[in-house]
């Protein structure tokens, strides 16, 4: 797909939510109408801003009078979804990989996840082959790839992940209400995340229970005739598989660090039990937005993110299968070939964070939380 | 695509009115086709670009608030047409508009919660979640469900109407013309608003200059076959709901985004920089419908409204920007508009404008005095650069010229009997109730009522 012009991409926007601010039928749908509503003009922060609301459920595109064939084209889904990946680069830090949004796909996922595994598999070659097929079944991982190895390797790799999400998010934050003309005006910063809790909760509930997936309380479309349920579902278990992976590998942390019990951890400990969670969760979940999306009508954008998507599912699915073998054949002499596969696939996952599909969770989670604060302060 | 020989019901039409009346057939048994001119992406007529519908309540519900009895339903009716009704007919629409949202939720359409929204009209009018189209959308997707055939692109060529009995729907599909014999014909097929000569032969060339808000399939061909074939017509030829729509608007299918809602809060000129009406006779939505036919009359049938700094964020942003600039004569020049002579225009505006406190939400006491045209309320000097101007020509929604009914939907013939088996339902028969001006959402309320009639009517007859 060859990528627009941001000063035409911006300035698409601009005329598709001019016809949206006049007409304003949707205006119950989704918080993006009534952001829109808010504003008078639409420069690029403010474009970003309300692309990042939008959850592309669909239901504005079908129930708009002037989508295409009309002379006015307007689909608000595709022309958001444009938008929302540009954003994805424009804020990226260092703005130098931001192409690599453009480069996402499940080929470049598997590339990355194989090249780590090649270097992991040389270096615990040189450091002896006994450690890659290890004899004694105890199911140390350590003798596999030291303890310190792993922790410096991950714990760089996501640090600088944090550093870089972080940096996109506030440029992100100061973009919209700075240079966009947010209600909330340019006057206030961040003292209201102390001063008022509220439009973090509402920020917060909405994106756990993944409200704007449901517009007027009824699941949103596929295709014009079609509405499923399954396209909420199969994102909550993505998300709260990752949510759980992620708790799992905390609790064992400080297992290691504060308790000194060393893994592997039994089945029935708590690490174990919330990464195997958490791991059907990232199976059952990618799995089957990688089905639905193909199943979803193409007019809704899909095509547009079909690499960074498709690289996140495959990431994620492929950590979750390879470290669910890990679990299951830790007794097994090929351990120290899966821990390679699982701790690539890792890796690979870590250092995409950024520059991947993962972004658009925190994105949108502050687009809510800025539309929470618009809501609050228009309608005091 | 084929369609059969015959059925029960032939609807034809694909609107709100069509729909109401095929559902209501199929629900009673009845083997229902519908034959929609546009292809499919286009149809829905008129509907597709509604919002809303009036209802009268006696206590509030989910989607309306407070209450709106019939009787005051039936009086601001009376006020916008000036008492042109007919009144059995239209407190029938009334009585049972208060049950059409519940029994248009029962085909998937959802509603606006009363409490929300932009347009302050919760009271009267119960409001679609995403407008027309999207409950054009779940009514085609309940017609699949029910077993109810949808033709698209598909023209009525000709009706064989002998003594008051239509025998035959001649149908143009494509290459085909194929017959069909239904025992029961409903037409919903809307006004004749797209028919361009049509409206030439009521307004002259005049027409030449009206915008169609609309859809461009509502060319009345049916209308006319039944008013030839000694159908009875209801209204005037002339006779449309028509609004002031900006000038730079599509020919067709513009629907809502051109309408311009900023008249009240300025001075309306004609080409000549003369104003000619009272921008401030009433609150808007009352006034909204009568502006069309006012710049109807103007030379051109051109008008420009002008506003200045105070009326920005007051009003509705339309689709298209407005011509700004910092004096009234340039503003002229850049309208093509007599720099003189709308200077003149303004400064006498601006030394009539009595001394009042300006609030947009009442009637209230801002007014000119002394000029050959006052305005009533909210009137302000222009005074405040940057002014503004939009250029504005009629926009046509629909023509009221249309079959005259009885209460059962039976077209009546010249004679007055009913034609047994053939009914109308929405703006080919609104002109039975409504004759000149509008009120917001009643074309939507009589499409639903009627075609539930047409619907319930066709289905008896057709037994």
């Amino acid at each position: 797909m060859p990528r627009a012009d941001l000063a035409d991409l911006v300035e698409r926007g601009a005329q598709v939510m001019t016809v949206c601010n006049a007409c304003r039928y949707c205006e119950q749908y989704c918080p993006v109408f009534p952001a829109m509503e808010r504003r008078t003009s639409f420069a690029k922060a403010d474009l970003a801003y309300l692309a990042n609301l939008c959850h592309n459920c669909g239901e504005c595109l079908y129930a708009c009078q002037y989508a295409p064939p009309h002379e006015f084209g307007i689909n608000v889904p595709l022309t958001l979804a444009e938008i929302r990946v540009r954003s994805y680069e424009e804020y990226c830090w260092p703005r130098a990989l931001g192409g690599f949004f453009r480069r996402q796909g499940v080929r470049t996922a598997f590339l990355l996840a194989g090249a780590f595994a090649v270097v992991m598999w040389l270096l615990a070659s040189i450091a002896g082959r006994a450690r890659l097929w290890p004899t004694d079944r105890s199911a140390d991982f350590y003798a596999v790839i030291p303890h310190a190895v792993m922790v410096a390797a991950f714990g760089s790799v996501f640090v600088f992940s944090l550093i870089a999400i972080g940096t996109g998010l506030v440029r992100f934050w100061r973009d919209v209400n700075h240079n966009g003309r947010g209600a909330s005006g340019p006057a206030d910063g961040v003292r209201p995340f102390v001063r008022r809790a509220r439009p973090f909760g509402r920020a917060f509930h909405d994106a756990l229970t993944l409200r704007h997936l449901q517009p007027g309380s009824v699941d949103c479309v596929s295709s014009e005739e079609d509405r499923s349920l399954w396209r909420r579902w199969f994102h909550h278990f993505t998300l709260y598989g990752f949510l759980l992976c992620f708790a799992s590998t905390v609790v064992a942390a400080i297992y290691h660090t504060v308790f000194g019990w060393l893994a592997p951890y039994s089945y029935s400990s708590l690490p174990v039990i919330l990464g195997a969670l958490g791991g059907g969760g990232l199976i059952l979940g990618p799995a089957g937005l990688f089905l639905l999306r193909r199943e979803r009508d193409p007019a809704l954008g899909g095509g547009i993110l079909k690499g960074l998507d498709e690289s996140f599912i495959a990431l994620l699915f492929l950590t979750a299968v390879t470290g669910l073998a890990l679990l299951f054949l830790r007794h097994q002499s090929g351990m120290g070939v899966v821990l390679v596969i699982h701790l690539a696939f890792v890796l690979a996952l870590f250092v995409t964070l950024p520059y991947g599909k993962f972004v658009h969770s925190l994105y949108r989670l502050l687009a809510l939380l800025i539309d929470a604060r618009e809501e609050r302060s228009t309608s005091r | 695509m084929t369609i059969p020989d015959t059925c029960d019901v032939a609807v034809l039409g694909g609107g709100n009115a069509a729909l109401s009346a095929a559902l209501t057939a199929r629900l009673a048994g009845r083997h229902v086709i519908v034959i929609e001119s546009a292809p499919r992406e286009f149809r829905g007529g008129n509907s597709r670009h509604t919002r809303n519908l009036r209802c009268m309540h006696d206590s509030p519900t989910d989607v309306l608030t407070d209450r709106y009895s019939e009787d005051e339903f039936f009086s601001d009716l009376l006020r916008v047409n000036g008492g042109e009704t007919d009144e059995a007919l239209a407190r029938l629409v009334i009585r049972r508009s208060a049950k059409c949202a519940e029994w248009m939720k029962r085909f998937g359409v959802r509603f606006q919660s009363a409490l929300r929204g932009t347009m302050h009209l919760a009271r009267t009018n119960a409001f679609f979640l995403g407008g027309g189209k999207a409950v054009m959308n779940s009514y085609y997707a309940a017609a699949a469900r029910l077993g109810i055939e949808v033709v698209y692109d598909t023209m009525v060529e000709g009706l064989d109407v002998i003594d008051g009995l239509c025998h035959g729907v001649r149908l143009r599909m494509g290459a085909m013309q194929p017959v069909l014999r239904p025992k029961t014909v409903v037409i919903a097929t809307g006004g004749f608003e797209s028919n361009l000569e049509w409206l030439k032969q009521a307004w002259g060339d005049a027409a030449d200059n009206f915008i169609v808000r609309g859809t461009p399939y509502n060319t009345g061909v049916p209308l006319k076959l039944m008013l030839d074939a000694g159908a009875q017509p209801v209204g005037d030829p002339r006779a449309c709901h028509a609004i002031a729509v900006d000038a730079r608007a599509p020919r067709f299918d513009g629907g809502i985004v051109t309408r311009l809602d900023c008249i009240p809060l300025g001075i309306v000129v004609n080409e000549r920089g003369e104003r000619f009406a009272d921008e401030g006779e009433d609150v808007w939505p009352k006034r909204y419908a009568s502006w069309g036919m006012l710049i109807a009359g103007q030379p051109n049938q051109t008008a420009f409204c002008i506003v200045d700094a105070k009326a920005s964020g007051r009003f509705m942003p339309s689709v298209f920007p407005p011509v700004a600039a910092n004096t009234i004569r340039s503003l002229a020049t850049t309208l093509s508009l007599p720099p003189d002579r709308l200077d003149a225009t303004v400064s006498a505006f601006n030394d009539a404008v009595r001394p009042g406190t300006f609030d947009l939400d009442s009637l209230d006491n801002c007014r000119t005095e002394g000029l050959p045209v006052n305005k009533s309320h909210w009137a302000q000097r222009i005074e405040t650069p940057p002014f503004w101007g939009y250029p504005l020509k009629p926009g046509i929604t629909f023509t009221y010229l249309g079959l005259r009914v009885n209460e059962h939907a039976n077209v009546l013939a010249s004679s007055g009997e009913p034609m047994r088996n053939v009914f109308a339902a929405g703006e080919v028969m609104a002109g039975n109730i409504l004759r000149k001006g509008y009120l917001a959402g009643i074309g939507m309320t009589i499409g639903t009522v009627f075609g539930r009639i047409a619907g319930e009517s066709a289905s008896h007859a057709a037994r």
